[in-house]
């Protein structure tokens, strides 16, 4: 090489130029109303609240709060609906409104993916590659079950529950609503549809499509609101069947509150994933499975991989390895295209995770905190990996529900399939390991609804979620989707 | 076998685990066929679907403006200027050779290309051509493409390139040995071919196409590493799957821990099937994000390529005049 | 008067395997329907319960390892032990439920003939239940049932044999392990039922029957965080405040919604299953 060559070489380093997608792709009104029987309507009470970008902590717009009188309103025109046609219709024109709203979910993608991100602080990629898309899939999806459901495997004929009344978390807020929606009407049930209070407006949006797509009036109720909203809702005499999906606190007090009347019910609900981590597991796909496992939107995902379970042999080198993965995330505007880990989603969950991590450092455990600069305004935190983690700290058994991983080690196949169940909860794992017998036999010993092997984090409207223990019960997506919302 | 150090091997084998683990700060000495199976065999796993989702991620990568510009220059500078025709002719390396070292002519901001790339016979051509352009000569070798000649033959091949003048050579594995298991005749010849060089780079082509699986790719990667290239290549450019994103990421990998493990640093080149500047882009991110920054240079990256500067001028073009513009307004050559 | 003085039974838990009386060592008069005394039984207390729980918690991991074709057998076996005490059995379901011998003798026979349907089901669960996903990439996904774990079953109080049978032996085809609160008023064919698991290659403690006060053993069944779901199939008029009870740690629980309704089979037999999603890569 001579020195001219020498002085080419010097333009090596690749800083990124920011490249933001815009945000007035999101088409943002000042005010939303409560979409009740077909319409925006005012609440009962008059009263409305600021959603806040939690980027910058600045308000987006105002959304109304619904009150006892408006949940009453929407079970009506939701039970008018339901007796009115919706059930009643043909699976197949049931059917074409389910394929009409996931075409239109494709059409309107830019501005749906840039609302969920201006309202959740998830980066754009991730509502561009895979909350939006699989929002349409599971559409598409269920549309083409509303006129096979006697091929379900329930019956001849199984018949809708009726009302349903849907609670959704904040961490994928478009992509819940797809979750509840697609299959509750596909089986030929009306909704009443409650968004979280941190995240109200890509469920406004999709109101916006519903009407788009002439679905009937009714049909499905979208009610903003807090948690009194949601209890208003549980309450609610004339719901048939909830479906809830949050924290297991919550959804212990819903079970308690429904079971006297024996309401359907089916939780979706808090974990702690363990990453099982055999000393032959492919280690770079590893590497990358475990960093998309917890610090996919921003660990704010219920089936994380929370805690990463390392076989004894390799801990060294996969923490080296991780360490130095966690320090090359980029961490900063959500609406950057470039951007791998967003905001946290607000000042309280962002407490909560600051005051896991404290209490983590001061059982003992070391903080390993990625040095990438954060934003001044707004909710932020950074990656961070604890090591010297032992099972019964609280940062090993609580769940986080932030950017944070505990690392753990096992020396035997035994002995990682009993950490990983040392746990009330049960939702997802992983296993990494290029021994396919091993891997199954550890995959039938996890007390988890997903196992996830040689991946993390993968989602498909064709295959059930759902989780076991004090995780929940009930499945969403596939065959076994639709048995939450049929009478069978 | 010839030795390759003399330090000798540390924890590389023996010890249950794998050899990525076991950072010898020196290239272990391989002295047997079995020795040198185990060290390949103790290499990770490469999940094909994990890899590939990898790469593809790093796709979803949005290069803008002033990072979009330094990155188009340095993908030409790291450009090794190619053409491996039977129809070449002197001619023709004459008007590669003044594309390579000033691609476009009315704008001296642009580098010159890393290498320019030809067949043995034409290597005094290029000498003479470039004079003294700040551009290196590559010679294929080693009966290239397919490999099927004897090691005499291949080590006369390399001679005769080197005694012309080549700077580096480009020399390809015997792929059907490395698929039947005769490893210690792969890792033979190269350290030969490598002896053969004297001071010239020695590139070692994998024909990542024909080795079909990442398993496959890694191992040859740390064979070739093991046994002195100074480059570890993907293609000829001549069998119909050359250069791809997970390739690249998982040679990328290997050089990264060889380093790591080793301390010796080396270089990879894509070759085969890049044309377009958003491909090259695309793959200075898989560099840097896998690699690490220290990669971006073509000391240590490479693209075996043809028409693909040609729209890395385009592209940079556009940028600056913030237009599209014609391919007519470079050079074919 | 008949030539020799009866032997008496008295009728005990079936916990771990094993015949005790409670803890508390109470036993209550158990009458027939005629009102006259038929038996003394033992009262199983809340300890009784804990003990069930835990046997059954360990005995289900070993119910689970076996083959499900092992499963078929065993569960065959025990409708071969119940056929050879069929007479027996439907001594007791006469005096339980008042109804004469034959109808009686018939509703023994299609409770034997339950738990052979029931035999047949331990292989065909997860073909039936379970399946394979096409997702939309490189990936084997498939879907298996598997059970909950610990099932605690607040057996029908009038059914006394037929209705315990299906009870019980539905969370038992699908892998659980029970703890079932008996009939309170007619507790005796249920423990004549667990008794014959004893000698039927049953793992100890994968049934367990317990006979009492059915509110008092019900409550520490649903409060009981180990116990992973419930079927309150005679709970009753408490089923609502047992269901309450029950969500203090998340349990599955399966309600009665009156009889014979078409599809009540298939509902048994999913109540007390999991579907486990398991993803693979497929690549070279």
């Amino acid at each position: 090489m001579n020195d001219q060559q020498l002085d080419q070489s010097r333009l090596g380093g690749f800083a990124y130029d920011p490249a933001p997608e815009s945000a007035s792709l999101a088409r943002l009104a000042d005010q939303y109303g409560l979409f009740i029987d077909g319409a925006f309507t005012d609440p009962a009470a008059h009263q409305q609240f600021a959603t806040l970008n939690p980027a910058t902590a600045q308000p987006l717009a105002s959304v109304a709060h619904a009150g006892p009188a408006d949940v009453e309103r929407a079970v009506v025109a939701a039970r008018r609906a339901f007796d009115g046609g919706w059930s009643t219709m043909p699976g197949s024109e049931r059917a074409k409104y389910l394929y009409r709203i996931a075409r239109i979910i494709q059409e309107r993608a830019r501005e749906l993916a840039v609302v969920e991100t201006l309202d959740n602080g998830k980066p754009i990629r991730e509502t561009r590659d895979i909350d939006v898309p699989l929002a349409a899939a599971y559409f598409f999806y269920y549309a083409g079950w509303a006129d096979k459901l006697d091929y379900a495997g329930f019956g001849p004929a199984p018949q809708p529950l009726g009302v349903a009344g849907q609670i959704i978390p904040w961490n994928f807020p478009l992509l819940m609503a797809a979750w509840k929606l697609a299959p509750a009407l596909a089986a030929g049930n009306t909704c009443v549809l409650k968004p979280a209070e941190t995240t109200p407006l890509s469920a406004l949006v999709l109101a916006d499509i519903l009407v788009q797509a002439e679905l009937p009036p009714g049909v499905v109720n979208i009610l903003t609101g807090d948690g009194a909203t949601g209890a208003a809702l549980v309450e609610h005499p004339g719901v048939d069947k909830i479906a809830f999906t949050g924290s297991t606190e919550v959804g212990r007090l819903i079970q308690q509150r429904l079971g006297e009347r024996g309401t359907h019910l089916t939780l979706e609900l808090g974990g702690k994933g363990a990453n099982i981590v055999f000393e032959d597991a492919p280690i770079d796909e590893m590497i990358e499975g475990v960093i998309d496992g917890i610090f996919f939107n921003q660990g704010h995902v219920c089936c994380a991989g929370s805690r990463l379970l390392v076989q004894e042999s390799i801990a060294d080198e996969v923490v080296r390895r991780l360490l130095r993965r966690v320090e090359q995330l980029r961490v900063g505007d959500p609406l950057d295209k470039n951007t791998d880990v967003g905001a946290i989603n607000s000042a309280a969950q962002l407490a909560r995770i600051e005051e896991l991590t404290r209490a983590g450092e001061a059982e003992g455990a070391t903080r390993h905190a990625s040095s990438c600069a954060l934003p001044a305004e707004g909710y932020w935190f950074a990656p961070t990996v604890f090591t010297d983690v032992a099972q019964s700290h609280r940062i090993a058994r609580e769940e986080i529900f932030g950017p944070v991983l505990s690392v753990l080690s096992f020396r035997t196949p035994e002995e990682a399939v009993a950490k990983a169940n040392n746990t009330n909860y049960g939702l997802a794992c992983g296993v990494w390991s290029e021994k396919g017998s091993r891997t199954l036999w550890v995959a039938q010993r996890l007390r988890a609804g997903v196992i996830w092997a040689n991946t993390y984090n993968r989602f498909d409207p064709t295959s059930p979620f759902g989780g076991v223990r004090e995780s929940g019960f009930g499945r969403e997506g596939g065959r076994h989707g639709l048995e939450a919302y049929l009478d069978v | 076998m010839d030795q390759v150090t003399t330090t000798p091997l540390r924890s590389a084998v023996g010890a249950e685990g794998a050899v990525w683990f076991a950072a010898t700060n020196a290239v272990p000495r391989v002295e047997s066929e079995i020795q040198l199976r185990s060290i390949l065999a103790s290499l990770s796993g490469v999940d094909a679907v994990g890899a590939e989702a990898r790469a593809a991620k790093l796709a979803t990568r949005s290069i803008k403006r002033a990072s979009k510009l330094a990155a188009l220059d340095l993908a030409i500078s790291m450009v090794d200027l190619t053409t491996l025709e039977g129809a070449d002719t002197p001619g023709r390396i004459a008007s590669l050779c003044a594309k390579a070292a000033r691609p476009d002519p009315n704008d001296h901001a642009v580098p010159a290309v890393a290498a320019v790339c030809v067949y043995p016979d034409l290597v005094a051509s290029a000498k003479r051509f470039l004079g003294d352009a700040p551009v290196a000569v590559a010679s294929v070798a080693t009966a290239f493409p397919s490999g099927r000649a004897s090691l005499s033959v291949k080590l006369a091949d390399v001679a005769e390139a080197v005694a012309a003048g080549a700077d580096e050579v480009d020399m390809v594995i015997d792929r059907g040995a490395f698929l039947s298991g005769r490893l210690g005749q792969v890792f033979d010849e190269i350290v030969a071919v490598k002896s053969a060089c004297g001071s010239a780079h020695l590139k070692v082509i994998l024909e990542t196409g024909e080795l079909v699986t990442y398993d496959n790719v890694r191992r040859a990667s740390w064979l070739a590493m093991l046994a002195g290239a100074d480059f570890i290549k993907t293609s000829t450019g001549k069998v119909p799957v050359a250069a791809t994103p997970p390739v690249a990421l998982v040679m990328l990998e290997a050089a990264r821990d060889f380093a790591e493990s080793t301390g010796e640093v080396v270089g990879v080149k894509l070759a085969g099937g890049i044309r377009s500047a958003k491909d090259a882009i695309r793959y200075l991110v898989i560099v840097n994000e896998t690699a690490g920054s220290a990669w971006l240079t073509p000391e240590r990256f490479r693209f075996g390529a043809s028409s693909l500067l040609n729209d890395l001028l385009m592209q940079r073009l556009k940028q600056r005049r913030g237009a599209y513009v014609r391919p007519d307004e470079f050079s074919g050559d | 008067m008949s030539d020799r003085l009866d032997v008496r039974k008295t009728y005990k838990l079936v916990v771990n395997g094993a015949f005790t009386r409670s803890e508390s060592g109470r036993s209550y008069e158990v009458t027939n329907a005629a009102g006259e005394f038929w038996a003394n039984v033992a009262q199983g207390s809340r300890k009784d319960l804990r003990d069930a729980v835990r046997a059954a918690r360990a005995a289900q991991a070993k119910w689970w390892a076996a083959t499900a074709y092992n499963r078929g057998q065993v569960i065959y076996r025990l409708a071969e032990m119940a056929e050879s005490r069929r007479a027996e059995l439907a001594e007791h379901v006469a005096a339980a439920e008042g109804i004469d011998p034959a109808a009686a003798a018939a509703s023994v026979g299609r409770g034997i003939d339950r738990i052979v349907w029931y035999a047949g089901w331990t292989d065909k669960v997860t073909q039936v239940f379970g399946g394979a996903n096409p997702v939309a990439g490189p990936f084997f996904n498939f879907s298996l049932p598997v059970p909950c774990g610990v099932v605690g079953v607040v057996a029908p109080e009038d059914s006394s044999f037929e209705g315990f049978v299906d009870a019980v032996l539905a969370p038992l085809a699908t892998g659980n392990a029970v703890v079932a609160i008996a009939s309170e008023t007619r507790p005796t064919p249920a423990i004549l039922l667990g008794e014959m698991t004893t000698t039927a290659d049953v793992p100890a403690g994968l049934c367990n029957v317990l006979s009492g006060r059915r509110d008092e053993l019900a409550a520490a069944l649903c409060t009981h965080e180990d116990v992973d779901g419930v079927d309150l199939a005679g709970a009753g008029d408490a089923a609502g405040a047992l269901a309450v009870l029950a969500a203090g740690s998340i349990k599955r629980v399966l309600r009665a919604r009156g009889h014979g309704r078409a599809g009540d089979d298939a509902r048994r037999l999913r109540a007390f299953i999991e579907t486990s999603t398991v993803w693979h890569t497929i690549g070279q």
